[in-house]
């Protein structure tokens, strides 16, 4: 038999001088975005980290909301475009992120729930 | 598959089936679907932690104020040293998709000296990780204590003594999240740099070229950017939240 990871490759491996170039400004672009995304990251947290800042307050409820919704942005951009998934087929990227997400959700929300039931409970027996 | 009848396919591309699903090769493919097992267990391991410290959100140690250290001084920084390994992750992913597209271009020299510095990226962020542990366990202010295979912070945050004799359990979960999932993380960067030392060394000895494209190149890649991609989310949860 032949080896099959020498005669089998993906449609459209290879591009020409004039699409390179326009990659490679896009990939620059989302060099910047992600570098910048990470400065305003740190900067948010040396400025309002929970050192400085009311922990119980909604302030801080926003802060955490912010820092999530930047690290979605940033895994978003690594994924669709780093990772090439947003030039793949629209069946393959559904494929891979979908089922993904949905279970992360899930997970996400019955840690959340069990977690705010033992903090309840630890209120009431204290031996827990 | 009604997109791939509307295409003649050149019988390289095609899999053993004679047929090339979502218009990808076989080994891009299993890359994506290991990828999506390991990214299930790094968010295993993420929504464990936000389990505990929703519930211990009392003694939980106030995160960015732990490691403060910046090489060379003793200075209180809180952030900046994990703020530059983030930045040298990404960066090294940057270097690692320019490789890609040299790659697709059957551009050697290009993939030789990105795949070259997206190698020594991958290197300065190992050792980085080995200073910031070094200066966490045995530094002059190092903050954490171990014994067995167990570990606590054993500055005193609220009022109550955490040692080995007399542990609190936030901090210690804490501490043993962090080595737990940093340390699985370190270990997915190693075995990334040394995947990519591979290519490197191929490509030197223009086995691609024979091969007529750099796939392997775009393989490894995937795993790369996934690296880059897991630490965005330690560094949030970690560090940041």
């Amino acid at each position: 038999m032949e080896r099959d990871d020498i005669i089998e490759y993906s449609l459209h491996a290879h591009h020409s001088e004039e699409e390179g170039k326009k990659i490679r400004k896009k990939i620059f672009v989302v060099t910047a975005i992600l570098s910048i995304i990470t400065a305003v990251e740190v900067a948010m947290g040396m400025v309002w980290g929970k050192a400085h800042i009311d922990v119980n307050g909604s302030g801080w409820l926003m802060i955490k909301i912010a820092f999530i919704v930047l690290t979605l942005v940033k895994a978003g951009y690594i994924i669709l475009v780093f990772m090439h998934l947003g030039d793949e087929r629209k069946g393959l990227k559904y494929t891979i992120l979908v089922p993904y997400i949905i279970f992360i959700a899930y997970l996400f929300f019955i840690l959340y729930e069990e977690s705010t039931f033992i903090e309840y409970i630890k209120g009431i027996v204290h031996w827990v | 598959m009604a997109g791939e009848a509307t295409q003649v396919i050149d019988q390289k591309e095609l899999w053993g089936g004679g047929r090339s699903p979502f218009s990808v090769s076989y080994g891009k493919l299993m890359m994506w679907f290991f990828l999506i097992s390991d990214a299930l267990s790094f968010g295993g391991f993420l929504t464990a932690l936000g389990f505990q410290r929703h519930h211990l959100a009392n003694e939980w140690p106030i995160t960015e104020q732990i490691f403060t250290h910046f090489p060379f001084t003793h200075a209180h920084i809180p952030l900046l040293y994990v703020a530059f390994m983030t930045f040298i992750l990404i960066i090294s992913s940057v270097t690692m998709v320019l490789a890609v597209e040299a790659g697709h271009r059957m551009d050697r020299k290009g993939v030789i000296k990105w795949m070259a510095f997206t190698v020594l990226g991958g290197a300065i962020f190992l050792g980085s990780q080995a200073w910031e542990w070094k200066t966490f366990i045995a530094g002059p202010d190092g903050l954490i204590e171990t014994w067995g295979d167990n570990a606590t912070l054993f500055r005193n945050f609220y009022g109550q003594g955490t040692s080995a004799t007399n542990p609190v359990e936030g901090p210690q979960l804490y501490a043993n999240f962090f080595f737990f999932i940093t340390g699985f993380h370190g270990t997915h960067v190693f075995s990334g740099v040394i995947l990519n030392l591979l290519v490197l060394i191929r490509a030197i000895q223009g086995w691609y070229d024979k091969r007529g494209h750099y796939e392997m190149v775009e393989k490894v890649g995937l795993y790369w950017h996934f690296v880059d991609l897991v630490w965005v989310f330690v560094f949030t949860f970690f560090y940041l939240v």
